[in-house]
């Protein structure tokens, strides 16, 4: 992964310094509180509805053992000895201090890490596949442009006073596991007959209250462009992008308004006269960069057992072979890898009772060691909200398994029902119209027998406390959006929506539901879905084929008296 | 004397002319809004005392002809929240080739004068009232982006490895 020189860590140095500054002139009245709001957000901090929030940035999603051990010291030292890792790849502490924060930018600085424009009305972290480099159906690793992105963006002079938040995210593989569709700026690697590598661009995709999907603005764009491309979309959102309200001041409002194809030519005009400038990539920096994310030393193995499947070699292995709980994990949470022998291994945050996305002090360091000991130490974060071991043999499978289990972080549910991305919701955020990690938990509850979820397959439900939508619940295939109405929290639940290459908003069932009528709504519809399902059908797909009607009756039905 | 006093005083004959006002006449040292000077440029022709400021929204490209023609270039921050100048100063220096003087007015903030600086202003007026030079206004030792003030990407100005 990418490793700072010097210039790096004594930009973060220069940055901690600064707010620590800032916040020592604010504790003394030196600058008026609506100020500090927006000094402290561009550097992670809200306050929220219990104490501060800190969110430290994890650049697209991508971490080391020492720096996972410097989280779980913080978590312990400042905070209630538990963290929270974001449908942004990123990290967040709900109980710091504010005058402890600066000493939380300086713990983290000596791992190389920061809350750099982790909030405010700033380019934000950027995102992208958690399989990147070793996904078997990658095109190109796009984490080296990531890298070149976030320095790009880190204090961007211009944009520091955008009139929203935007977020970035790119994808080099065939399946997108990016989102990128419902991204500011979504940004696909292609690499050309010839060689060439470059980007396809879209732009003003967002969730919130106005969803949309992203618009291609430009099919082909060199790689060595992309820094300048960007400066020319960001100058013509910065300066048209509305700002006289906050809910139509997102991208995607000002490209549905003056039209994709409008916005498309207004950003080649700008980026005629930036083209070519100093802003222009070199090859020598392309090459730098890339150069940091060179694959470890993978042992070789037979490809013919480029498999995930961890082989049965000896009577133990063949025991092995036959615990179904073993078998379980390793159909849902174990993933091909491009490298014959090798497997991806994807470690569930979402146990049940547990708010999705949380760990431990304890389980992060446990974490560390596992990926020391079986993943060249590295981890990766999802937009999903689990985390990853990219580089494991398969022969240590079973062995990571019994130790992941161990540490209640190998429930076997990727990618299934209760594998949730839910937003910290009323419990935490002062936004939230209502909660959402109580609803995860009572749909988690109802579904706890492995068999059911492994037999409904892939489904994914997404929960958010409030229309911004950091549940995600437009494209999941199940979205439950808490309401206020009358000053009590209802539920919207919506189906049919993918945030995958196939990306859909979800359309809302009906009128809105009270919290405990929420896991048996859940339950009608997942039985309109076995009931209509052909064989080896997903959910979204019998969605798609039979339509929104037989859910929308089973849900309404009035219950008969027998 | 601080460089901040200097500047003040230097300062002090310049007369901002609100957006929906007319200058007195026979004033000078006018710092005139965009409209009024696109209205009626014709009757400044040889004066020196003339400068021009633009409001957040508007456009600096309508200026291009003119900025000969300017003592100096004022761009506004009607909040400090509002980021619009930042691209309006980028467009003066990097679009239309400004190397004039370009003053930060309006609600202008000590945290904010980096950014500002990097954008190609060189002169800026905050709103506690004190007016602040390029040199006054501390910098971070690199950057990494290139900017409106000619600078370059760390990726071009240092040996990375």
């Amino acid at each position: 992964m990418y490793k700072y020189n010097r210039y790096d860590q004594q930009l973060i140095d220069e940055r901690v310094a600064q707010f620590r500054d800032q916040t020592k002139r604010y504790l003394k009245g030196l600058i008026p509180e609506e100020e500090f709001l927006d000094l402290r957000l561009r550097n992670g901090l809200y306050i929220q509805r219990h104490a501060p929030m800190l969110r430290v940035a994890i650049p697209y999603g991508m971490l080391n053992s020492k720096q996972l051990r410097k989280l779980a010291y913080i978590s312990r030292h400042y905070d209630k000895a538990y963290g929270h890792f974001t449908t942004r790849q990123n990290i967040q502490f709900n109980w710091p201090e504010l005058e402890k924060v600066p000493d939380i930018l300086a713990d983290l600085a000596e791992v190389q890490m920061h809350a750099i424009q982790t909030s405010g009305n700033v380019i934000r972290n950027t995102s992208t596949d958690e399989f990147a480099g070793v996904a078997a159906d990658e095109i190109e690793d796009s984490r080296p442009w990531c890298e070149l992105i976030r320095q790009w963006s880190t204090f961007h002079p211009e944009f520091n006073w955008l009139p929203r938040k935007f977020k970035i995210a790119v994808t080099g593989a065939a399946v997108d596991r990016a989102a990128i569709q419902i991204h500011d700026i979504g940004l696909r690697l292609i690499r050309k007959e010839d060689g060439e590598v470059g980007f396809e661009v879209l732009a003003g995709g967002g969730l919130g209250r106005t969803p949309i999907i992203g618009s291609v603005i430009k099919t082909f764009l060199p790689g060595k462009h992309l820094l300048t491309y960007l400066d020319a979309m960001l100058r013509i959102y910065n300066r048209f992008g509305r700002r006289d309200n906050k809910f139509k001041a997102r991208i995607k409002i000002l490209v549905r308004a003056m039209t994709a194809e409008k916005y498309a030519e207004k950003v080649e005009q700008e980026w005629q006269a930036l083209k070519d400038g100093p802003g222009t990539l070199t090859e020598a920096e392309i090459n730098r960069v890339s150069a940091c994310f060179t694959h470890p030393e993978y042992e070789t193995f037979s490809a013919e057992k480029s498999t995930t499947a961890y082989s049965a070699q000896s009577a133990t292995d063949a025991r092995i072979a036959d615990d179904s709980g073993f078998a379980a994990w390793q159909r849902r949470n174990v993933k091909p890898h491009k490298v014959p022998g090798y497997a991806i291994v994807i470690l569930s945050l979402k146990p049940t009772g547990v708010p999705p996305g949380d760990v431990t002090d304890t389980q992060m360091l446990q974490i560390a060691d596992l990926a020391d000991k079986y993943s060249f130490g590295e981890v990766r974060t999802t937009h999903e909200q689990n985390l990853v071991l990219a580089d494991v043999k398969q022969r240590d499978l079973y062995a990571l398994w019994q130790e992941a289990t161990s540490g209640s972080l190998a429930t076997p549910n990727a990618g299934l029902l209760t594998d949730m991305i839910c937003c910290p919701g009323g419990d935490f955020c002062s936004l939230a119209n209502a909660k959402s990690i109580p609803v995860a938990e009572a749909i988690q509850r109802r579904y706890d027998s492995i068999d059911t979820l492994h037999d409904l397959g892939e489904i994914s439900i997404n929960i958010s406390g409030c229309m911004n939508a950091c549940g995600h619940h437009h494209v999941g295939n199940i979205g439950i959006l808490g309401v206020d109405k009358k000053g009590e929290e209802w539920y919207q639940i919506s189906i049919g929506g993918s945030a995958a290459n196939d990306a859909s908003l979800a359309s809302i069932i009906g009128p809105s539901f009270a919290r405990e009528e929420v896991p048996d709504v859940i339950d009608k519809i997942i039985s309109v879905y076995t009931q209509h399902r052909e064989a080896g059908e997903s959910f979204l797909a019998t969605y798609r084929r039979i339509g929104m009607e037989a859910f929308k009756t089973t849900v309404y039905a009035k219950s008969e008296i027998l | 004397m601080t460089s901040s006093d200097a500047n003040k005083s230097a300062d002090i004959k310049w007369q901002l002319v609100a957006a929906d006002k007319q200058p007195e006449a026979d004033s000078r040292y006018l710092i005139i809004p965009l409209a009024l000077w696109l209205a009626d440029k014709a009757d400044y022709e040889n004066r020196t005392d003339i400068a021009v400021w633009l409001d957040s929204g508007e456009e600096p490209e309508q200026l291009a002809g003119d900025l000969h023609r300017l003592a100096f270039v004022a761009l506004n921050f009607p909040t400090f929240r509002d980021g619009r100048a930042y691209s309006s100063a980028s467009i003066l220096r990097q679009q239309l080739g400004y190397t004039g003087e370009l003053r930060a007015i309006g609600d202008v903030r000590r945290d904010q004068l980096e950014q500002m600086s990097r954008c190609g202003f060189d002169k800026f007026c905050l709103a506690d009232g004190s007016i602040l030079a390029l040199s006054d206004v501390p910098q971070f030792s690199y950057h990494y982006q290139s900017a409106a003030d000619n600078s370059e990407p760390l990726f071009r100005t240092q040996q990375l490895d």
